[in-house]
Parts: C-alpha cells; structure tokens; sequence
C-alpha cells in the first residue's frame, strides 16, 4: 500500500540511473576525494605552468586509477568500461581540462588499443608498466594534413629487414611531450588508404624519433601537446600493434570509446558548471535580490540544467549499448555530437550569469569555456558526427 | 574493487532498445501497432474534418487498450507503467495528433487520479467502464481565467446538506463533448492558499452542464475541444474524488503523468515525421540527385536523429524512475520541455525538406506541424516548465 503525504503518493528514494549501481557510487566517492586532495589544489599552477608533474600517474596507479578496466593479471583492478566512465566523469572536478584529458589520453585512448591487440608480451612491455604510472602513453594518428580524414594519413612505415623504417610527423597529439610510448598510425603500404594503415608502437628514445613542438592552445593549457617528427626511425617488427594493414579497424574500434568518454567528460561538466551558476545566482545580489529570484536568470539556469540532463540520458544509453557489446554507434555518435555542443552553450550561458566574474579568471568558468571548445573538434568534428549519422540513414 | 566475476554486468539485452522494456512489450507493441495502422491511420484525414468517433475508444477498450497499467480486478491488463509509454509511442502512427490526445486525456490524464484517488464504488461506477471503452472520461482544470496557474481556478463547489453545488466554467477540454464523466477541479476553501481545492467526478448529463462551444484550433483537428459551464450542478457528496481541500495536490501528481506520456508522444510524433520526410528526401531529386544525399540536408537529418533520441531517453530514464515510485517532478519537466520543443523544431524541419510540398496538406506534414505546436502550451507552458525547473533548485 502507498503512503500518501500531501495528497500524493510518497515518493520513493532516488536511485543512481542506469547504468550505474551503488557499487559504481563507491568507486565514485573514492575517486572524487583523490581529486579533491591530489588535483584540484594544485589545477590553476599546472594550468600557469602548462604542464602537469608526471607524479600525477604514480599517484593514479597507487589508487589503481590507471587500471579499472583491465584484468588483474596486468595488474588492473578487474572491472570494465562502468568503472572508467566513473573516473572520467570524476577527473573533469579537478578544474582543469587539461589534466583530465592529459590523464584521458592515457586511460581511455592509448592503452585501450594495446589491450586489445597487442600480443602477450605486448602487454607485458606496455600495458602493465602504463597501469602501473611507470609509462605514459599517447595515441598518434593526426597529422598536419589528416585529421577527421584519417585515410589521408602520409607517415610512411617502410618495410626493412626485422621491422619498419618510419618517416613522418603528428600533430596535436596530448600528451605527447612526455609520452613514453606512442601508438602510431602509419601507412605500410605505398597507396595507404582505408586499407593501407597499420600501428607501431613507437617508443622514447628510439633514434630519429623527436618532439619538436609543444603547442600552445586556446584551452588544455595544463596538458602538453605535441607535433612528433619522425625521421628514419627504426621500428623492429614485434612492436607491430594488431595486424598489418588492419590499423583502420584499430581506429574504428577505439573512437567509440574515446567519443563516449568525451560525451561523459561533457555532461559531467555540465553538471559542474549548473551547480557552479546556481551557488553564484543564489549568493549574487542586484537590484536587491539574488540573481537567481529574476526569472530570466532562472530560466537560464533552468535550460542550462535541462541540456545537461539531455545529454546525459543520451550519453548514459550509448554507455549502455556500448557496454553491453551491442553496435553503438549510432548512439555513441549522437552523445558525443550533442554533448560537445551543448557543453559549450551551457559553458557560454554560465559566463553570462556570472557576468564579470566570469570573465575573470578566478571562477574557473572561462578556462570551463575554453576547455570544453576542443569538444566540438576533437575525436572527431560535428561535422564528421553529422556525416557519420547522415550516412547511416542511408543519405 | 570488485573482480571482474563478480561486477555486475547489467543484462541490457542486446535486440533490446532499452533496459525499461521487456519482451512482452515488444509484443505489446506489435499489437498496437498493428491496430492503429489497420484501424486508426487509414481514417485520419477523414476524422481531420469530422473528430474521431467514439467508436474508437469502445474498440481500443474491447482490445484491452485503455487499462495496460490498470489492476486486473477492474478489467485493466496489470501491466507496468512502462505499457502506456508503448501505448503512446505507438499511437503516433496514428498520423493524427487530436486522436492520439483525445486517447490519452482518457488513458493517462483523466483515469490513473480515478485509480489513485477513487473509492472503490467510484472506480466500479467509473473506471471499469472507462477501462472497457464504454464511457469516456475528461478532465477540467483550465478555466477561461485559470491556465497554467492553477490556482486561480474559479469553479467553486459548496457543500449543501449531502450534496454539493457547482458553479463555473472549464475550456479548452479534450474530450469535453464526447465525455461521459468529467475530472473536475473546484475551489472549496477560502484560505488562499493550495489546499482550498477539490476535486469531483461530475457525470456530463447532470443538470447544469452546458456543452457551451466546440471550439476550433490551429491543429489537433481531430480531436473535440470544449467550453463547458456548469450552473447549479448538484453531485452527491459521494462523487468527492480524493480527500476535500486536496484537490491541489491531486491534480499536481496527476500533471506529471499527463506530463510524461505527453513528452512520449513528442518522441513518437517526431520521430514518425522524421521517417516520411527521410523516405522523400531519398525520393526527390534535385539538381540530378536525391535531395537527402546533399550535405546540407544529410545533417539536418543527423540533428534531428540526435536529438529525438535524446528526448526519448530522457522520456525512458524518466519513465523508469516514475515507475519506481519516485516523484521525479524536475526530470518530468524537463522531459516534457525538451521534448515539446524538439518536436516543434523537428516538425518544421521537416517541412522545410519538404518544400513546396511541405506546405501541401496532403503530405501530412503541415498537419503534423499544426498539431505539435500545442505541446510546448499544453499540460504547462515552457516557460512554466522552466519555472518549475528553476524552482526546484531553489531559485
């Protein structure tokens, strides 16, 4: 029988959404105190520095951060992609975008990849020192001529005796400067192409192979990013990642996950800066009230707070697909494509309610601004969501 | 951290769509479907010029239709909540937005307060022939003073003895004309605050009630709209729905159903538009090719998906905490906002790809796009929504 309070039926207590459970709410409130104390007091100096310390990897490792998804026997904690998504909605509190996606790259792009294809003794080399913060991974594929046209790749890999001869160069690739190891996309074939792609794992200190910038950008400025230079770099044969020639499958399979942590990183975000407009529209006063008693403020924070409830539910269902082994990628298309984009109107909105303020670089809302514009760019641009999506429909 | 035997992998099911719908539903919803493009859509531009026939509700009630979620003993089908989201995602096959409201104002507005608040000689008087198809129910809120403020409602209800005496007016009610019973909400106090209200089940051929107007609308053409007054309506004190001066309440908990299966009927009819303009923008050439492959248009169709799936899971998350029991009124709102809207943006969207032909009204479209525009005014206003919104948080 329901209770009646007030002539409506009781209301039950609220549950975490699918697909998250209460195990995953632990998980949550652990990594949030490593964020509170680890990062957060330290965001707005790595900010100023444009560098983060790589400390920051050990430290992760030691809460076994690093690992969530992958199996015990690499050391990883034994869980799944949930549990990543639980860091990844938690790593954006720590106010900077650029650690978060410093810390992402590492996580959620550049091992994935090893984990799944690389041979055992790949693992062994790679995975396990990358779970342990010992070996910071980054992910190669852009380049100066190939972005979202990844077939337009150019870095040749020449076969040679016992492995490859590479030439080339990347850019904007995160983490890149400190990068231990680089998952490569280069061309194994003279035409390249769809078909012609293949990924070597290529490592630090390997002769020819340099950084030879680090970018400046409009935000991330705590993550360093890196134009990579490759000339006559030797790369023997076991450090082939999956199979040669089959490197485009590589990149398929990993940009649903890299779109769906964006899409995750976006709402989690949202989610910040609604609660960061609603204190400040609460404490505010002008015209002798709170801010936020004036309608039109209201319902700002009110659309603000309903994009970042959309994009959620569409990102908690891709989520969903995607964890269940189901083709996501419709799903995992439109969250990141949604998401992105109302991340940088809710990010614009929060600006306005903070007024000067936040314009001003203490609220942290500009640098929330400036962050989450790569949003609509990176993994994949708007544009390429749209045509991905718009292809699908058989257009 | 758990082992990766024991996290729980949430069994989404991967022929599913989503984790609130089971197997029986799919079989729910073939049967609807079934009926309403037999039954229903073949006769939806006859019933543009002639409302639909009561006939409608008498067969959907002999198919087991109108009473999914309702209890057995009073002739329901004892299914969950989550077979009326079905009932009105499916009714949008329908092609006719009048009859798919003057459904659910019987279904999901007028009924589930019967169930809730009802005695059980009400709900036998009441609900099973309701349920059965045999008698039509309507519901009185707005008065030609009263919208979205429901406090201002006049219609005042004075006890007399054991009866009470009715005086007032009600517009813009669905099924107003057809109705056999009305949900009627009365002032009964004069505090001047929310519990002056009552609700009463007023039989529509009692003394008094006056039938005043059928009145005519941009769209839901289909559907029967009226202006009703009642003068010196006497009702026992028996036909009391709920408890006296909880009249308020009642009506507040009612909104959110109504709210809900209002915002899957968004989906629904968005996403049928949706699926005739796709099947013409691959159909219609221009400038020597289907207008659908030309980018401009390809991405329209891409914005559109993306965001008609976010309304939809929102409506989905939504539903699945209403069915827990929670009072979820700012997930509710906000689902019902971003739904009226997009489905307001995607109708005219797809009147645009339409064109000239668009424009047309055999292409169903204009229709379509008449018919959507009262979602973002019915059952609260946007701007009432955002209100509620913003209210939630304290603003």
């Amino acid at each position: 029988m329901r209770t009646f309070e007030k002539g409506v039926p009781g209301a039950a207590p609220r549950r975490p959404l699918p697909p998250f459970g209460d195990e995953h709410e632990q998980l949550r409130a652990s990594i949030r105190r490593f964020v509170e104390r680890e990062l957060r007091p330290h965001a707005e100096r790595w900010e100023d520095e444009r560098w983060f310390p790589d400390e920051v990897f050990a430290k992760l490792a030691a809460g076994g951060f690093l690992g969530l998804k992958y199996p015990e026997a690499y050391g990883g904690q034994g869980g799944d992609h949930l549990h990543d998504a639980v860091l990844i909605e938690e790593l954006g509190g720590c106010g900077s975008g650029g650690v978060a996606a410093g810390i992402g790259a590492h996580v959620t792009i550049a091992t994935p990849p090893v984990f799944k294809f690389g041979t055992e003794e790949q693992k062994r080399r790679f995975l396990v020192p990358a779970i342990r913060g010992e070996r910071i991974a980054a992910l190669g594929i852009t380049e100066p001529g190939a972005g979202s046209d990844v077939a337009a790749i150019r870095t040749r890999a020449e076969p040679v005796d016992g492995g490859w001869v590479v030439n080339g160069s990347k850019t904007f690739i995160t983490g890149g400067v400190r990068a231990d190891f680089v998952v490569t996309a280069v061309k194994t074939t003279a035409d390249g192409g769809h078909g012609g792609l293949s990924f070597l794992l290529i490592e630090r200190g390997m002769e020819g192979f340099t950084v030879s910038r680090k970018l400046e950008k409009l935000g991330w400025h705590a993550s360093d990013t890196a134009e990579l230079a490759f000339a006559d770099v030797f790369v023997p044969e076991e450090n082939l990642l999956g199979r040669e020639n089959e490197g485009f499958y590589l990149i398929m399979a990993n940009f649903q996950w890299e779109r769906i942590a964006m899409a995750l990183g976006a709402v989690a975000a949202m989610g910040r800066l609604v609660d960061s407009s609603l204190a400040y529209a609460r404490e505010r006063v002008a015209f002798g009230r709170p801010i936020g008693r004036f309608q039109a403020i209201r319902h700002k924070i009110a659309a603000m707070a309903v994009k970042h409830e959309a994009a959620r539910a569409l990102t908690y269902h891709a989520l969903r697909r995607f964890h269940s082994g189901a083709d996501a990628i419709d799903e995992v298309t439109q969250a990141k494509l949604l998401s992105q984009r109302y991340a940088c109107e809710v990010a614009d909105d929060a600006i306005q309610v903070h007024g000067g303020a936040g314009y001003m670089r203490e609220y942290g809302v500009e640098r929330a601004a400036r962050d989450l514009r790569l949003g609509p760019i990176g993994g994949g641009t708007d544009e390429v969501m749209k045509e991905i999506l718009g292809r699908r429909l058989g257009l | 951290m758990a082992s990766a035997e024991t996290v729980i992998k949430p069994d989404f099911g991967t022929t599913r769509k989503h984790f609130i719908f089971e197997e029986h539903h799919d079989r729910l919803r073939e049967s609807i479907r079934a009926f309403v493009e037999k039954e229903l859509a073949p006769h939806a531009d006859e019933w543009e010029e002639t409302t639909f026939p009561d006939s409608v509700i008498r067969r959907m009630g002999e198919l087991g239709f109108l009473g999914l979620s309702m209890p057995e003993a009073y002739g329901g089908q004892g299914g969950d909540y989550f077979c009326n989201i079905v009932l009105a995602e499916e009714m949008g096959r329908s092609n006719s937005g009048g009859l798919t409201m003057g459904v659910a104002v019987h279904t999901d507005m007028a009924m589930p307060p019967i169930h809730l608040f009802g005695s059980e000689e009400q709900k036998r008087e009441w609900l099973v022939p309701a349920i059965k198809g045999e008698r039509i129910l309507c519901l009185g809120i707005t008065e030609p003073d009263a919208g979205s403020d429901v406090a201002g409602v006049k219609t005042r209800a004075v006890r007399d003895g054991d009866e009470y005496v009715i005086n007032g007016s009600k517009t813009y009610i669905t099924n107003g004309h057809r109705a056999d019973v009305i949900v009627l909400v009365t002032k009964t106090g004069d505090a001047g605050n929310y519990d002056d209200f009552t609700l009463f089940l007023v039989p529509m051929d009692s003394p008094g009630v006056i039938r005043e107007k059928k009145l005519e609308k941009l769209g839901m053409h289909a559907s029967d709209t009226a202006l009703l007054a009642f003068q010196d309506v006497r009702v026992p004190a028996s036909a009391m729905l709920g408890e006296e001066g909880k009249g308020f309440y009642h009506i507040m908990w009612e909104l959110q159903g109504e709210r809900l299966i209002g915002a899957a009927g968004c989906v629904a009819g968005a996403q049928r538009c949706f699926d005739r303009t796709l099947e013409y923008a691959l159909e219609r050439t221009a400038f020597g090719r289907p207008i659908g492959k030309f980018q401009a248009i390809r991405h329209k169709f891409a914005d559109m998906a993306t965001k008609i799936e976010a309304g939809r899971q929102m409506v989905y998350s939504t539903a699945w905490r209403f069915a827990n029991g929670e009072y979820p009124v700012r997930e509710i709102s906000m689902a019902k906002l971003f739904t009226a809207q997009m489905a307001c943006e995607v109708t005219d969207e797809c009147l645009q790809i339409h064109g000239g032909a668009g424009y047309m009204r055999e292409y169903g479209i204009e229709r379509a796009w008449r018919d959507m525009r009262l979602n973002r005014i019915g059952a609260g206003t946007d701007e009432i929504m955002l209100d509620v919104i913003g209210r939630s948080y304290g603003l």
